[in-house]
């Protein structure tokens, strides 16, 4: 009897080692084994690499800091391709412009030609020699003067710039603007938190203000912990004063904390029409502020429950997943197998969305959108228009020696006390050795019924770049969102989306009143019982910003019901049984 | 870890299944607390403090899931095995060192490796105890079995150096009461040499080599894991420290060859070894 009960036990044992391996397959969201034309088939659509055709050479270059920083320079220069995109000219063709990074580097603005073709104006319009003091980190596009054309602001490790459009022909630097003069910025947006019909900036600090990357004092200058550091650069709100000038806001707006800044996102997320802040930082938690009706920022980071488990912020990006109208947040962190498994998160709105202090839930493992690689940007949209939202993320953070990786000295420091974690002289020595590199993008295709699958490679998304940046766009007019990818240190590419079938589609493109920025106008589009709500945003993602059309996709909806239309300042309009297929312009 | 409450307990009553441990008498009482719940009570402060002052616990379902798989096995197979319930004491901070030391955005982790980790210790076992210790083991085997869902505890919970001192302060005092603090006293030092050869070896930064040690998964390593009287071998202090001498020495070629999980490893192969040879031992000498 005893050994019977001794043998039932062993097998027990033995299912217990057993249920990983018949668990393995159930976690994987990759689908890259299946046939090209089966994944067209199943999914509507596919990429080509319209990179060459288009005309775009863009290449971006890693900044050269100072050389105590040898051991680790992949690490610490290993940020600075951005992309963002907005009709520069307002010829109705998107354009784009590219962040560069070294000192002899330029940074690129294309202008649509309308014929399929770039062509790279940074030279002649102003805006391409930004590096010779200070790195660029990105830049995001936002009419800060009401002129009607989209402004440039460019932000740097070292001091951000900011460009007037000229009418669409060239771009005038805005000298004493009030922007900080020597900050090590990476992540800017724009927004009117204030509501007073002049765009705002945020601007979250990553290292330490005080730190000169070129040439620095010491080597002190890493976060004093992996996932509670304090030591981060500062932030900024800076309020426009309606004349070219900013005033720092900051501090009586409540946003104080030093952390890591890597990403910012501004949206609507408790319906009371000002616009709420949501930061993603590295080496921490995440922080959520409500928009406290323009008079300052309240956290509620911790109370809406995405403000514990710290991990590596490194993306904010607003999405209408389940179309309900209300709006999720994603954002990236590391997931690499073995060694780190923070997982991305995706914040799903729980309880009221109405509520003044949203609640939200990470559900990313759920939806299957949790294990991206080390993850960068990521952006939501209809990639199908099969009328779900998809999630195109960017993966891989030091592809170097192919044949070796540097995770083991990574986590030997990453694990030691302040002294030691926070000064770089002890970080040991990369020796050109990769860390979570060469990695696949993920094409996160939305089934709309709370559960996504990845599809990249057989879909045409094969580069294994360090993806940095992602814009969706309709580069080419033709009613589909286009993908721009900026990776560092390589070529930016152009994903040109075919979707195949007969699916529609309808897109928007807001003039609020008094030539104001259309950024925090929101639309909700009725169809076939979904209700799918997205707003303009002054730049999400990471180091990215989107068309500033919204772009849905309707399947095979027949008609649109109805779609609402919220302005910056509050006010509503309806429109009913709007055409589809079609880019409407509509005015305030 | 488990042990200190399986070797507790002498005060109850005596099952015949084999799987009560040989001890010959009761351990020291510390601060007039029941034996028993001494270790229980140490991880449940260290537990608190990470959480206090770090805010450590990325989901109380997580840890709660793992405390819950481990008692719930447990019962399970005692009752099953020897006819009566086990003390759940040693599942219980089984239990929590898996719920700290799991880095797992699922939930299943928790659940499995802390059952896989009591299953252990009622189906490996050799002269009557078991040989290797439960969360150890349990570990090891999802780091190898589960890579794609599981991963440990490698950073700093934060640079509170009030927390680590009570943590230090409170866990040495504890050990020395149950007379095991010569373990750690050689553990330290002999890590301490580790990384001077692994920086000799890689040629990087002493410091970075150190680190690891004053991070939270080696507290519980060396708490926890390295001293747990059940499954550390009995002839005496210094077999204790030799064994202890051995783990380093193969944690230090994990690390030469940047094994991320080295302390883990290097238990997982040392311990169970030295076990069967002081058993095999035992039995020859019993024989002669």
């Amino acid at each position: 009897m005893k050994a019977l009960k001794q043998t039932v036990a062993t097998l027990f044992f033995l299912s217990l080692l057993a249920i990983p391996l018949l668990l393995k397959p159930y976690h994987t969201t990759e689908v890259s084994d299946i046939d090209r034309n089966k994944a067209i088939e199943r999914f509507g659509f596919f990429f080509e690499d319209a990179t060459n055709s288009a005309g775009v050479d863009f290449v971006h270059i890693a900044p050269e800091l100072d050389s105590k920083l040898n051991n680790i320079m992949p690490q610490i220069a290993s940020m600075g391709a951005g992309v963002a995109v907005a009709d520069f000219d307002n010829d109705g063709w998107n354009d784009f412009y590219l962040t560069n990074s070294g000192s002899d580097s330029k940074n690129a603005l294309y202008r649509n030609l309308g014929d399929g073709t770039f062509e790279d104006v940074a030279e002649k319009t102003g805006v391409a020699s930004l590096n010779e003091k200070g790195a660029s980190m990105g830049a995001v596009w936002g009419d800060f003067d009401n002129d009607g054309f989209e402004d440039l602001l460019v932000y740097k490790w070292g001091k951000s710039e900011l460009f007037r459009n000229n009418g669409g022909s060239d771009f005038k630097r805005v000298d004493n603007a009030g922007l900080p003069e020597k900050a090590n910025i990476n992540t800017a947006i724009w927004l009117d938190f204030d509501r007073d019909g002049k765009l705002d900036i945020f601007l979250g600090g990553y290292f330490r203000e005080d730190i000169d990357l070129w040439n620095l004092k010491d080597t002190k200058i890493m976060p004093d912990s992996f996932e509670y550091a304090t030591n981060g650069g500062r932030n900024y709100l800076l309020r426009n004063r309606g004349d070219g000038t900013f005033e720092d806001a900051t501090e009586e707006s409540g946003l104080t904390p030093r952390a890591w800044t890597l990403a910012a996102a501004s949206a609507d997320l408790n319906n009371d029409a000002y616009p709420d802040l949501f930061v993603s930082n590295d080496y921490g938690v995440s922080e959520l502020y409500i928009n406290d009706a323009g008079k300052r920022f309240i956290d509620i980071s911790e109370k809406s429950g995405v403000g514990f488990s710290p991990k590596s912020g490194m993306n904010a990006s607003f999405g209408d997943v389940l179309n309900d109208g209300n709006l999720s947040i994603y954002e990236s962190n590391i997931y690499e197998e073995g060694n780190l498994l923070q997982g991305n998160n995706l914040w799903m709105p729980g309880g009221k969305g109405d509520s003044k202090e949203p609640v939200f839930q990470n559900m990313a493992n759920g939806f299957g959108v949790e294990n991206g690689g080390w993850s960068w940007a990521a952006q939501f949209g209809d990639l199908n228009n099969d009328g779900h939202q998809d999630l195109f993320v960017v993966n891989g953070y030091v592809s170097a020696d192919k044949g070796s990786s540097y995770w083991y000295d990574f986590a030997t420091v990453t694990g030691g006390n302040e002294s030691i974690i926070s000064d770089a002289r002890n970080w040991a020595d990369m020796e050109g050795r990769s860390l979570s590199g060469y990695q696949n993008s993920r094409v996160w295709l939305n089934d709309g019924n709370g559960r996504f699958t990845d599809a990249a490679p057989a879909l045409g998304v094969n580069d294994k770049d360090d993806g940095r940046a992602v814009a969706m766009v309709d580069l080419f007019n033709r009613g589909v969102l286009d993908v721009i990818v900026a990776s560092q240190k390589a070529p930016t590419r152009i994903y040109k989306a075919n979707v195949t079938g007969d699916r529609s589609w309808i897109a928007f493109e807001l003039k609020p009143k008094e030539n104001r920025s259309p950024v925090g106008t929101r639309v909700l589009v009725r169809w076939k019982g979904a209700v799918q709500v997205q707003e303009v945003n002054g730049g999400s993602g990471y180091c990215s910003q989107n068309q500033r059309r919204l772009h849905f996709g309707l399947g095979s909806a027949k008609a649109v019901e109805s779609i609402e239309i919220r302005w910056p300042d509050g006010s509503r309009k309806e429109i009913r049984n709007p055409e589809m297929k079609k880019l409407h312009i509509i005015s305030q | 870890m488990s042990a200190v409450a399986t070797e507790t307990s002498t005060n109850e009553p005596k099952v015949s299944s084999g799987y009560e441990p040989r001890t010959k008498s009761a351990p020291p009482k510390v601060f007039g607390i029941d034996p028993r719940l001494i270790m229980p009570l140490l991880i449940t402060i260290i537990l608190l403090v990470g959480q206090l002052f770090y805010g450590i616990l990325e989901s109380y379902v997580m840890t709660l899931t793992a405390i819950g798989s481990a008692i719930a096995v447990e019962l399970l197979l005692s009752r099953f095995l020897t006819g009566k319930f086990s003390f759940p004491a040693s599942a219980y901070i089984s239990g929590i060192s898996v719920g700290i030391l799991t880095r797992s955005p699922f939930l299943w982790p928790f659940a499995l490796c802390a059952a896989i980790s009591i299953a252990s210790k009622y189906v490996l076992r050799l002269g009557g105890r078991h040989i290797w210790n439960p969360s150890n083991f349990g570990i090891c085997m999802m780091l190898l079995l589960a890579p794609y869902a599981f991963s440990t505890l490698s950073i700093q919970w934060g640079n509170n150096l009030y927390a680590m001192v009570i943590i230090w302060t409170l866990g040495s005092i504890i050990i020395y009461r149950l007379k095991r603090f010569h373990i750690i006293a050689t553990y330290v030092p002999l890590f301490v040499l580790s990384a001077a050869i692994v920086t000799y070896w890689h040629g990087n930064s002493f410091l970075t080599n150190v680190s690891p040690i004053t991070g939270p998964m080696y507290q519980l390593f060396i708490f926890f894991m390295i001293t747990d009287p059940m499954t550390t071998v009995r002839k005496s202090k210094w077999a204790q420290s030799f064994v202890v001498f051995l783990i380093v020495a193969a944690e230090t070629i994990f690390r030469i060859n940047e094994n991320i999980h080295a302390p883990y490893y290097a238990l997982f192969i040392v311990g169970p070894i030295a076990n069967v040879v002081e058993v095999a031992w035992d039995r020859r000498r019993g024989g002669e």
